[in-house]
């Protein structure tokens, strides 16, 4: 079945059955750096709209996970499955393309380009026009670079960076700038979206900002998020579910009060408020 | 065999000159990651400096190595002070570009007449040349000049870098500046330090050089800059021990060409050895596999 | 169409009809209208390598390699045609800049891949095995001449030429740029690893800025085989890939504007100070270029525009890179 999301973008709605698979599943996954295991045997299963925390002290292998989802490295063994197709040995814009996005611990804007600019890069793999049309801008190149400005322009106005629009990433400020990254991330409609610490470095009204837009986020855009924190706020409000990684391995998967009960959290370093 | 054996020889000659050359390159690049083009051009004043001391002071050899030694030591520290110190915080490229700046001018500088004169100059020997043979083999005293004195120097410098403290203070400048600025240590100092000595070593490779092929020119350092920077990149830059068997490669892989497949194609070999080495060792040989931080 | 689209296409106009009128009426000589015609040829060859490093962020020492690959194929083409006339050439450009663009490509597969400072040694490694390669292919094919140099080039090239060649790059560069392909470009230039997490193909990308900067390249290079009408190796080693370098670096990375502007400003400055220096003193020049370049680039290191861009070269669309 093919319908229209809110967006007016074609969209293939599963079909019931389809929707008890789960979106992403890990299966095994092992890393090895050298001779540091960094992920150990890890399993992981997302459906479809969950909203999971991926939590645990630093060095845990957290970031690896997200790395090795996105096709930056290769796991040694198991594989991991994005709607049931193996991502094993997918380049890391081929996973872009199939629908996984991502932010970056420390931040990865394209810095000396605009706000626009770096929202318009985004979508830039829906763009159907070549190199000669625009070279001699044709009228569909300029039909649809207009089109790709509104769209760009459409999605900064729902996150209030439309006045921002033509200034250099790095020109603003911190909190804007990791807004911008999910709104890149945004652009290339994903249907998963994996959060790098999104809350790093933010004071507490930010992160009460910064939990309502992950909320919206998921409904407006139907979403299944998985997200690295080390604010146990932020992890306890809003995720259903949280995976606790220690040494790359998993040492829980449950619900999140139930994981700060469990003494092998407790042991390993829980992270801080 | 004795002829294959004559060529290792002639290109371990060649390449512990290059060596001297590169640990110069190594070394900066590893503390402020710069390709200092202008290094090259320091080793010909070095050789000028040599055959002045040789020829003008009538110095002794070991004297005269010295004057050269100290003379670049100081041009080299004067070129970063100038040229390189105010663009520490610029982009890098503008480093780069000063630095061919500095390389022309240098070259032009000295070519003018009243300077050391574009035209080609003997370069004296200021010992006895003798050969000795061992089998079918022969030395010369030139080659065990330049084993011994480039042997020396590197032991020398892999002491001072390894065991003492201002060498572990280079050392920790070139794995985190900010840091090591933290724990006291005078980055200013440091990077003049080592520009210092990679100009002296530099100097070395000069006048070396000049004796091994005795012939100089205010343009001798283009190649042999850029084949010891090769060779350091080769061997993994940032390297010290990876600059010496990038050097020692370099050095042999020219000569071995040159005899036994064409000079006119010697270039092209050695650089395109460099390339296949690059596409499976992307870092060098000896370099870190440098992986950025996601 | 809006004013500042009109003013311009009359400067250009205008610049040409004047240059055009003060060399047909001899009042710049000879000399001077070589110069001018090779501060348009290095225009071209320095966009091409802007785009490959300014752009795209690809640090390339060899872009005199595809330089000369253009001059001497180019040549070559013309040569076999002697009776041809402007035509020959007009033949030859095509398929030179389409052998240049194969090289180009071939050569980035494997080297691509490597970072910024070691891609760039693998350029520089690559210039010179093509320097001796032009040293050496008169074993091969006679009519290069190899270290003797190629002589008898037909003098095909003239200002129209130059200059239709020079603005028709700055524009097919400039439309490149301003587009979904010139972004994805320069997002590899910002970060390589971001720009793979929004679906950019980097390898795509680079490959296509190479292959398009280094054909801009071989376009020069045959505008200038027909201008000196005389090649040698000499004119195709990594000095002369400094040289072009040089001027990207000053006008300042990723401006067009500023590529243009420097790359005139560099030729005229060369010859301009062997214009100015009483003629004892005359081999200072090599020595207060340097000079000069040093202090440039102490006082200016984003380069002379600092990346930002001359409005009218803009999309009207584009509301980004505010002037700061």
């Amino acid at each position: 079945m093919i319908g229209r999301n809110d967006y007016g973008d074609k969209e293939i709605m599963k079909n019931s059955d389809s929707q008890k698979a789960p979106v992403l599943q890990l299966k095994n996954i092992t890393k090895y750096f050298g001779g540091l295991k960094a992920v150990s045997d890890f399993d992981l299963k997302l459906k479809q709209g969950s909203l999971v925390g991926l939590i645990g002290p630093n060095g845990a292998g957290k970031t690896t996970v997200f790395n090795l989802i996105t096709g930056i490295y290769t796991p040694e063994q198991g594989d991991i499955l994005l709607n049931g197709q193996s991502l094993i040995g997918v380049k890391p814009y081929q996973i872009a393309d199939r629908g996984i996005a991502r932010t970056f611990q420390n931040i990865r804007l394209f810095n000396d380009l605009s706000v626009l600019d770096n929202v318009r890069i985004a979508y830039h793999m829906h763009v159907s026009y070549g190199l000669a049309a625009a070279i001699f801008r044709t009228r569909s190149f300029a039909r649809e670079e207009a089109e790709l400005a509104d769209r760009a322009g459409q999605l900064l106005s729902i996150f209030n960076l439309q006045n921002r629009a033509p200034e250099k990433a790095r020109n603003l400020p911190y909190g804007e700038q990791r807004r911008l990254e999910i709104v890149r991330a945004l652009a290339t409609e994903p249907k998963l979206l994996l959060l790098d610490e999104p809350a790093a470095g933010m004071n507490p009204q930010e992160i009460t900002k910064l939990m309502e837009l992950i909320h919206f986020i998921r409904e407006r855009f139907k979403l299944t998020i998985l997200l690295i924190e080390h604010h146990m706020r932020v992890v306890m409000s809003i995720c259903e579910r949280v995976a606790v990684m220690d040494f790359g391995e998993k040492i829980a998967d449950c619900k999140p009060d139930e994981a700060q009960c469990d003494p092998k959290v407790i042991e390993a370093y829980l992270g801080e408020e | 065999m004795s002829y294959f054996l004559q060529q290792v020889i002639n290109g371990l000659q060649l390449g512990f000159v290059y060596a001297l050359i590169a640990l110069g390159y190594t070394m900066v690049y590893g503390i402020v990651r710069l390709i200092n083009f202008a290094h090259g051009d320091v080793f010909m004043v070095g050789a000028y400096l040599g055959y002045f001391a040789i020829c003008y002071f009538h110095l002794p050899f070991p004297i005269a190595l010295a004057c050269a030694m100290l003379g670049c030591a100081i041009i080299g520290m004067s070129i970063e002070r100038i040229a390189y110190r105010p663009l520490r915080s610029a982009p890098r490229i503008a480093s780069l570009i000063t630095a061919m700046g500095v390389s022309l001018f240098l070259e032009y500088f000295c070519s003018l007449k009243f300077v050391f004169s574009p035209n080609y100059l003997a370069f004296p020997r200021p010992f006895a040349v003798r050969t000795y043979q061992v089998g079918n083999i022969s030395f010369s005293t030139i080659q065990i000049v330049v084993f011994t004195v480039a042997i020396l120097l590197l032991v020398i410098l892999q002491y001072f870098v390894q065991k003492t403290k201002m060498g572990m203070a280079m050392r920790a400048v070139s794995y985190d500046k900010d840091t090591a600025k933290l724990m006291g240590i005078n980055i200013d100092f440091i990077i003049s330090l080592t520009f210092g000595i990679g100009s002296a070593l530099a100097a070395a490779g000069g006048v070396l050089y000049g004796i091994a092929y005795p012939q100089i020119n205010p343009f001798m350092g283009i190649m042999p800059g850029l084949k010891a920077f090769v060779a350091a990149v080769l061997g993994g830059i940032g390297s010290i021990p990876g600059a010496v068997l990038g050097a020692v490669i370099m050095g042999t892989v020219e000569t071995m060409s040159s005899a036994f497949i064409s000079s006119t194609l010697r270039d092209a070999i050695a650089f395109s050895i460099l390339i296949l080495v690059l596409i499976f060792r992307p870092t060098g040989i000896l370099g870190k596999k440098g992986t950025e931080k996601v | 169409m809006k004013f500042h689209r009109i003013l311009p296409a009359i400067v250009v106009i205008g610049a040409y009809s004047l240059l055009q009128a003060l060399m047909s009426s001899h009042v710049l000589n000879p000399y001077w209208q070589q110069i001018i015609q090779f501060a348009g040829i290095m225009t071209i060859s320095a966009l091409g390598l802007n785009l490959i490093y300014g752009y795209t962020g690809q640090f390339s020492l060899g872009h005199a390699a595809f330089y000369g690959l253009g001059a001497y194929t180019s040549a070559l083409i013309t040569k076999s045609f002697p009776q041809g006339g402007i035509a020959s050439l007009l033949v030859a450009l095509p398929v030179a800049v389409v052998f240049v663009g194969m090289v180009a490509f071939l050569i980035g597969l494997p080297i691509l891949r490597l970072k910024s400072d070691y891609l760039g040694i693998a350029t520089l490694g690559f210039g010179i095995i093509m320097k001796v390669v032009f040293d050496n292919a008169d074993a091969v094919i006679p009519q290069m001449g190899g270290s003797r140099g190629m002589l008898g080039i037909p003098k095909l090239t003239n200002f129209t030429l130059v200059f239709v060649f020079a603005i028709a790059t700055i524009m097919v560069i400039r439309n490149f740029v301003f587009s979904s392909l010139g972004r994805a470009c320069i997002s590899i230039r910002e970060d390589e690893i971001a720009a793979e997490s929004v679906g950019i193909n980097t390898t795509k990308y680079k490959t296509l800025g190479f292959v398009i900067g280094s054909m801009f390249a071989g376009i020069a290079g045959a505008l200038y085989a027909h201008l000196y009408t005389f090649l040698h190796p000499s004119n195709f080693d990594f000095l002369k890939s400094i040289d072009v370098l040089l001027i990207v670096v000053l006008g300042g990375l990723g401006s067009i504007s500023g590529t243009v502007i420097a790359a005139v400003g560099w030729t005229f400055l060369l010859e301009g100070l062997r214009v100015v220096l009483p003629s004892q003193i005359l081999d200072w020049r090599l020595v207060i270029y340097p000079l000069l370049l040093i202090i440039v680039m102490i006082l200016k290191p984003k380069g002379l525009l600092g990346g930002l861009e001359l409005r009218f070269l803009k999309p009207s669309l584009d509301c980004s890179d505010r002037k700061e």
